[in-house]
């Protein structure tokens, strides 16, 4: 029992974790024949409980979990869960039916049919309110609200965490400097989620479930939901300790644990590393391999996607759509490149002009 | 005999002075019923049967709108008892605590803040996994996307008004990200640049997270500000947002549904 836990410590670190989630990923979005299936459903929730309940048994894993401000994301959690499993189910039996001539179940005659608002809807309503009032109130008596020592500014606790909802962002911090992590990236999240309704041109799967319509969308919406956003929430909250270092989920938050803080950055890998040679004193000569990867990454990876790819949604969607839509993606991508950059190269900064400030 | 007196209180003056029609089991009264109540009318009198089931719907945008005005109530009586000033925010909520019998307001504002977040995912999600923000309903999505954002700040703002511990660490580490606000903050890339001479034109006393905090650190003028963002500006922002949404959503065609 004991290896297990040091296993699992082992395998809940970031690189190891997070690349699990994004193959067990991949395969979920080949195989939405399975994963769309009660069975799955089923099993997955009954393998989820049983581990979760093993865990809990544990006391260090028990001491966070419990924590009052972090039983939300364990609602969050069992809702997210639900919620993809569910909307792939139903995308799964509406693709089937589609498949065989069809049209979704949300599109049958009988579904189409205009039913009474009362007492169909108010009722559903009402129902749906008083299971929440419920719920919240039970909530409300079996959990006190949380309240520490009173406000102090000289004294920091350690970890000083944001709420869980920010910890996403938060976690963003050991990749990014704040001006990314806590300004650029929310921004491009912002705007990129408004501009959903006008990249995707795709008029198939308006007003119902489905998966083989829309696979591009619903898989990069859901990696950037489940992996980027709700996944680093957990890591966040559940596997940051003391000075934001990495605690498995069995590990005791010791203060004391030392991280080898080796990471360099690329300019150093470049000079000093490859050409043996000091920094150059003029920081644009220092940092011209970080402005070239930068210059690759924004502007030269562009044209060579959209020969590879591109060109088929370029002509689909029309030029203006088609560069919001690679702009956002890359926004995005930046996130996990740099995330695998730091993991397998100790990479710290692309680019790193301390002098303005802008640090990549 | 029951049902005798339900008949006799439904023909009484009073009743028909507030509700105008008989009880909703005909066709005539079911529509008189959504159209003549100014809570219900926000639902079409009629809709489509894919729009009622909780299977497509998951009720999770009308759970939100519940909990925002839960929210609301439970948040205006907290503001019975709670004064924003460092000398007192901290003894209130002590008193909060124990003075007030069997008392969960705060509880249930606490975890209903957490929980409106939540759902509000959980709707957006569902409105993506059905296309619901496919024309006719871009811009309501847009709305909703602002909403959301909202809905974080309100629960942000919210976190630092116990004045504990939690509450203005949580927020010194949400608010320093605005210190790196590129040109605005004080910290963010090209800061540095925006200077005449000796002159610096974005320093602490002046960038965006100033502005936000209302000083260099969060102090009593945070949460003062806090305090009136929480109460006062976001909610009324948020109230007539709601609005609009509500209303685009019926204009709009009502719950989406194949086309």
């Amino acid at each position: 029992m004991h290896m297990i836990k040091l296993g699992i410590n082992f395998l809940s670190s970031p690189l190891y974790s997070f690349t699990l989630f994004i193959v067990l990923f991949v395969l979920a979005m080949k195989r939405m024949d399975i994963v769309g299936t009660k069975k799955f459903g089923m099993g997955l929730l009954i393998f989820t409980l049983v581990v979760f309940a093993w865990m809990v048994s544990d006391p260090v894993f028990f001491s966070v979990i419990s924590l009052p401000d972090n039983i939300p994301i364990i609602i969050l959690n069992g809702l997210v869960f639900w919620s993809t499993w569910y909307a792939l189910y139903k995308g799964n039996q509406n693709d089937i039916r589609i498949a065989a001539g069809e049209p979704p179940i949300e599109g049958t005659p009988e579904n189409r049919e205009k039913v009474w608002a009362w007492p169909n809807l108010v009722y559903t309503e009402l129902f749906c309110i008083i299971a929440c009032t419920i719920f919240l109130i039970v909530w409300a008596i079996f959990f006190k609200a949380p309240l520490e020592e009173p406000a102090n500014p000289t004294w920091a606790p350690n970890p000083a965490k944001a709420p869980w909802y920010f910890l996403g962002l938060q976690e963003m911090l050991v990749y990014f400097d704040p001006w990314m992590a806590g300004v650029v990236l929310p921004v491009i999240i912002i705007i990129g989620l408004i501009a959903i309704p006008f990249i995707d041109t795709n008029p198939k799967g308006n007003g119902y479930y489905t998966f083989k319509e829309r696979k591009f969308a619903i898989s990069a919406f859901l990696f950037g939901w489940l992996a980027l956003w709700v996944f680093l929430i957990q890591i966040g909250t559940f596997l940051r300790g003391p000075n934001w270092t990495f605690y498995g989920p069995f590990e005791f938050w010791d203060t004391h644990k030392v991280v080898a803080e080796n990471n360099i950055n690329l300019s150093e890998i470049m000079w000093i590393k490859l050409f043996g040679i000091a920094l150059p004193k003029n920081i644009f000569v220092r940092e011209v391999f970080g402005l070239i990867v930068t210059g690759l990454y924004l502007v030269a990876s562009v044209p060579l996607i959209t020969k590879k790819w591109g060109h088929k949604y370029q002509e689909r969607m029309g030029t203006v759509r088609y560069y919001l839509m690679i702009f956002l993606i890359l926004g995005m991508m930046s996130l996990p490149i740099k995330m695998y950059l730091r993991w397998f190269f100790n990479l710290k900064y692309i680019l790193a002009m301390p002098e303005f400030e802008l640090n990549l | 005999m029951s049902e005798g007196f339900a008949k006799k209180v439904a023909n009484t003056q009073v009743w028909k002075a507030i509700f105008r029609h008989g009880p909703p089991n005909n066709a005539r009264n079911r529509a008189a019923v959504v159209a003549g109540n100014v809570f219900l009318h926000l639902h079409p009198i009629k809709l489509k049967k894919s729009g009622v089931q909780l299977g497509y719907t998951w009720c999770m945008g009308g759970l939100t709108f519940f909990i925002f005005l839960s929210l609301t109530i439970t948040g205006v009586l907290l503001m019975f008892y709670y004064r924003p000033t460092a000398e007192y925010a901290f003894t209130d909520i002590i008193g909060l605590r124990e003075h007030v019998p069997l008392g969960i307001m705060r509880e249930l504002h606490r975890w209903g803040a957490h929980l409106m977040v939540i759902t509000v995912w959980i709707h957006m999600f569902r409105v993506f996994m059905t296309g619901s923000y496919k024309p006719p309903r871009e811009f309501n999505w847009g709305v909703g996307v602002i909403l959301l954002i909202l809905t974080m700040l309100l629960s942000f703002t919210g976190y630092l008004l116990p004045w504990d511990q939690l509450a203005i660490w949580a927020i010194t580490v949400g608010s320093n990200m605005a210190k790196a606000t590129p040109f605005m903050g004080n910290g963010g890339p090209g800061a540095a640049l925006a200077r005449i001479g000796d002159f610096v034109m974005v320093s602490d006393k002046n960038d965006v997270r100033f502005q936000l905090l209302g000083g260099r650190f969060v102090g009593e003028a945070a949460l003062l500000r806090f305090y009136i963002l929480h109460c006062v500006f976001i909610p009324l922002v948020v109230a007539v947002l709601i609005a609009i949404h509500f209303w685009r959503v019926r204009k709009d065609g009502g719950i989406s549904a194949p086309l």
